[in-house]
């Protein structure tokens, strides 16, 4: 379903494509050995090569390669058997070597696409024009001296996957599933942290408005916006003042802008005029790099189940509704948890995963999940494991305790990481299944309410709820439910 | 005869029988080197350092540990790094920088227990064939022309290298060669130097000129020399990407100047209108001297050599503007901060008082010819010309072994003889179209012009042929007999 602009002179449709730069998941950067981690002291993690030392070299790092491979697998592109480093030379302080590496001619990755859901639950093909592989630049910091900048180098040299998608996004929804759904396959193929608060994913957002039909028009790239609500709000603003400028005589002039989150809008950073001329040329420090059917092969053997499949799995075979199936796979990790706790629960139970996986789906979504939201965590460190959770299903599949008596019993397990078996023990929470004492209780609610007998004999069913709540009270919350029910109609009936 | 005399073999030889110690041997170059400060070859001098690994190289020597190079004392190039030693590639941008590191192969030729005298003067950033154009002044020859006391050109770039072991004030040295910056000033000063394969040499730790073209070499003052210095500085190096994992011969084990067997190519598109008669004839003559050494003569042909020269002078540009852009006074060398200036000022001033004309005359060309608009009609093109140039050389080397050129198309001429940039890089026309080619290439002395001026043959080799290359040079050696000395000044 298109979005559109409403303008005075009528409606617009919006073209929008977006560049993702993805920090590859890697302990090195691109060219040097030096580390990676995030939130390190400025200017600790800069080897020789990364502040472009006279006569350093780069000497690519395997595992980016692997990692962009692995990405354009999991995309269903073409991996281009040869790609090239070029050279994007332009000057600034955080950028030591006057050059960032990046692939402008020979990309490692071609075309490609991903499916994205949007809320009315139609599906759409976003088309990935081509994905390379880039060094970051260093970070300029302005704002701690009143007449000096300062530099960190930290990030200098890092490796990017620039994600390039066709300009096939028309709206802001469908720009926001479409980096939330590239977020979580780079998160299950591993090979980017996703962490956009850290700027592990940042994205340049580049939009155009035009009249139905008509060509393509004028582009403006807002650069580095850093989150998925940033992203849908840069678009909107963007296809809004671009509508303005032109229904109020004006037009767009191609050009790089900033969001600014503080204000929602966007603003100029610097034309065309003013672009600069990057002078890309082949870096002859590096090897054009070959890439060998074995060594592909290799790399599509390490992907996971990517989240599409695994959507499609949960509902056909293990019958998860779409709501089920979209929570547990919205995050590798969940699907993780998800898989162990029904694999263990079968085990324990002895039944058929298929069978316990509803079971275990649920408990996750309302159970595990309000308890982790209770207490700030997320499900890497969650209080319980698949196993112990598995432990306390299996004691309700058969029938020791209730759906109840389990709520209080995980409380505890969390409270002291016991087992559940020996919480229910020490607790004495075992439920009761034993039909002549679930009879002893029944002739006792029976004998002192003998009027409702009577009025129950006398056509009024639904006093039977009334007997079983009576009867479930004075057995202490601990007998069977489906007993209770099976020997009461039983009896009353008799 | 004195010590400094001694060829770096014989000084091998020496100090293996204990005639002489290292620090003998480097104390006598020591002082050759004060003597003669008025060549300018040196840079820096480092005699404190050069003792120490004297001293270092005799209990060695002494304990039957030594390397192959132990006690020799060599000159660097200063556009090698070399750890605690200041290192400029005689740029005003580059004064006072020390580097934390040594580069792959001064390393290697430290670790082989060479000595290390000082850092050799250049022309800036290695740009230039006269050295003319370093920032630490010009170097000086130590060859004059008969009945002239005009000061001449040691040529370039490895000026300092040419002169300092011509003049004895080193065994040898570490040149690099870009477009001809070993061979050119081998022989204007009547000594040998060698540049190997594309790729044979690690570039990790040399300043970068084109990174596509440098490459490391040794100047020395034999053939044999020069194969010992090689056989230490070749080697794969995993910090350079563009380094070839393959074993390194002994090269000067394998020395060998029976040429039975070889054909010798001579390109006609070499026999340029107006080449000096003294050159042509000792061309003839290097013929002749190969073919008595068993080889077979053949004419070849490398048609597109005419646009080597055009190419080089896109392509060594285009990568020099890129490599030389970190040196933006933000984190080493010199800054220049104009006050209340921004981050572009400081760039402007910095690099306008920090490089030299022919660098800023290099950059401009570069980007140039990388800009939008012109990057194919200049750069697109001259790499189609070089994967041409590339091809011929292939072509030829199916009818030949080995390629027999002078190595430049003059003597060593007077300072301020070429003021056009352009009869400058001409220099450059034999020795560029090899280098372009990334294959292995020699300058061996044989003769003296008419005004007594020495005079220097070129041997191209195959890829990885530097054994031939070297088999040819010794032949050529063997036969020119070429015993000239420069004036000695001392």
């Amino acid at each position: 379903m298109s979005w559109i602009v409403k303008g005075e002179t009528g409606d617009w449709e919006i073209v929008v494509g977006l560049e993702v730069h993805a920090q590859v998941t890697a302990e090195s950067k691109l060219f040097s050995g030096a580390a990676t981690g995030f939130g390190a002291e400025p200017n600790t993690q800069v080897s020789l090569v990364d502040a472009a030392m006279p006569g350093m070299l780069p000497v690519l790092n395997a595992e980016c390669v692997r990692q962009a491979v692995r990405t354009g697998l999991a995309l269903g592109a073409e991996i281009n058997r040869v790609s090239v480093f070029d050279r994007k030379n332009y000057f600034y302080a955080d950028l030591p070597q006057g050059y960032q590496i990046s692939q402008l001619y020979h990309p490692i990755v071609g075309e490609g696409a991903l499916d994205i859901t949007l809320s009315d639950g139609t599906t759409k093909s976003i088309g990935i024009e081509r994905i390379h592989l880039e060094q970051d630049a260093g970070k300029s910091v302005h704002d701690l001296h009143p007449a000096r900048s300062f530099v960190d180098l930290n990030r200098s040299g890092c490796a990017l996957m620039e994600i390039v998608s066709r300009p096939d996004i028309r709206s802001p929804e469908e720009a926001g599933a479409y980096v939330a759904a590239l977020r979580q396959l780079l998160r299950y193929v591993g090979s980017c942290d996703g962490n956009m608060d850290e700027g592990s994913m940042r994205a340049d957002v580049n939009v155009s408005v035009r009249r139905a039909g008509a060509p393509f028009g004028t582009r403006t790239e807002t650069k580095n916006v850093n989150s998925v609500r940033f992203i849908m709000a840069a678009v909107e603003v963007e296809a809004k003042r671009q509508v303005a400028l032109i229904e109020g005589g004006g037009t767009v002039v191609q050009e790089t802008r900033l969001f600014d989150p503080g204000t929602g809008t966007t603003r100029s950073m610097r034309s065309k005029e003013d672009a600069h001329d990057y002078r890309y040329f082949p870096d002859p420090d590096l090897l054009p790099v070959e890439l060998t059917e074995d060594y592909i092969d290799a790399c599509r053997a390490t992907l996971p189940e990517l989240p599409v499949a695994k959507r499609r799995r949960y509902v056909e075979a293990l019958g998860l509704t779409d709501y089920l199936a979209d929570v547990l796979t919205a995050e590798k990790a969940n699907a993780a948890w998800f898989e162990a706790l029904s694999a263990s629960l079968a085990t324990r139970s002895g039944k058929p995963e298929a069978d316990m996986a509803k079971t275990a789906a649920n408990w996750i979504a309302s159970e595990l999940f309000g308890a982790l939201k209770r207490l700030g965590k997320d499900i890497d460190t969650a209080p319980v494991t698949p196993d112990a959770a598995a432990e306390l299903l299996a004691l309700v599949a058969d029938g020791t305790i209730s759906n109840t008596v389990a709520k209080t019993v995980f409380e505890a397990m969390l409270e002291t990481g016991e087992g559940a078996a020996a919480i229910v023990d020490a607790k004495g929470l075992r439920q009761v299944s034993d039909t002549g004492a679930i009879d002893d209780a029944i002739a006792g609610v029976l004998d002192a309410n003998a009027d409702k007998v009577a009025q129950y004999r006398g056509g009024k069913e639904a006093l039977f709820g009334f007997f079983v709540g009576q009867t479930m009270k004075a057995m202490g919350g601990k007998a069977n439910p489906a007993l209770i029910n099976e020997r009461l109609k039983a009896l009353l009936a008799g | 005869m004195s010590l400094t005399d001694l060829t770096l073999s014989a000084m091998r030889t020496g100090l293996a029988a204990r005639e002489f110690s290292a620090c003998e041997l480097t104390q006598a170059h020591l002082d050759a080197m004060a003597a003669n400060r008025h060549l300018n070859a040196f840079t820096v001098e480092t005699p404190e350092l050069a003792l120490a690994q004297a001293g270092a190289a005799d209990v060695a020597l002494a304990s039957g540990s030594a390397g192959s190079l132990a006690g020799i004392p060599l000159g660097i190039k200063d556009l090698f790094c070399t750890k605690g030693v200041e290192t400029t590639a005689a740029s005003r941008i580059l004064e006072g920088f020390v580097p934390q590191y040594e580069s792959t192969v001064s390393g290697k030729l430290l670790a082989a227990g060479a000595v290390m005298l000082g850092k050799l003067n250049l022309d800036e950033f290695a740009m230039g064939s006269s050295n003319e154009t370093s920032a630490a002044g010009r170097v000086i020859s130590p060859w004059k022309a008969i009945g002239s006391d005009a000061e001449l050109v040691p040529g370039g770039s490895s000026g300092g290298s040419a002169s300092a072991v011509s003049a004895r004030l080193a065994a040898g040295a570490t040149g690099t060669d870009t477009g001809g910056s070993i061979r050119q000033p081998a022989a204007f000063v009547g000594i040998t130097g060698i540049k190997p394969t594309y790729g044979r040499c690690s570039r990790w730790g040399v300043v970068a000129f084109a990174s596509s073209l440098d490459q490391a070499g040794p100047m020395a003052r034999t053939v044999e020399d020069c194969a010992h210095m090689l056989t230490a500085m070749c080697g794969h190096d995993p910090k350079d990407t563009t380094s070839l994992d393959l074993p390194v011969p002994d090269f000067a084990a394998l020395l060998n100047a029976d040429l039975r067997g070889k054909k010798i190519g001579i390109p006609k598109e070499y026999r340029l209108d107006g080449l000096d008669p003294t050159i042509a004839k000792l061309w003839d003559d290097g013929l002749a001297w190969l073919r008595a050494a068993g080889a077979e003569p053949v004419e070849v042909s490398l048609p597109h050599t005419k646009y080597a020269l055009p190419a080089y002078y896109i392509i060594a540009p285009a990568e020099a503007s890129s490599n030389l852009a970190r040196y933006d006074g933000v984190r080493f060398g010199q800054r220049v901060m104009p006050e209340g200036g921004s981050l572009a000022d400081m760039y402007e001033a910095t690099r306008a008082a920090g490089f030299g004309k022919e660098v800023k005359r290099r950059i401009m060309i570069g980007t140039y010819v990388l800009s939008a608009g012109f990057y194919d009609a200049y750069f697109t093109q001259a790499q189609k010309v070089r994967t041409l140039i590339a091809r011929d050389f292939e072509a030829a080397f199916e009818v030949c072994d080995l390629l027999l050129t002078p190595t430049a198309p003059s003597a060593a001429f007077a300072f301020g003889a070429k003021v056009d940039p352009l009869d400058m890089y001409l220099n450059d026309v034999f020795t560029v179209p090899s280098s372009l080619a990334g294959l292995p290439a020699m300058s061996v002395p044989v003769g003296l012009s008419a005004d007594g001026l020495p005079l220097g043959l070129q041997i191209i080799g195959r890829p990885l042929d530097e054994q031939g290359v070297l088999g040819a040079g010794l032949a050529l050696e063997r036969a020119a007999g070429f015993t000239a000395k420069p004036e000695k000044r001392a």
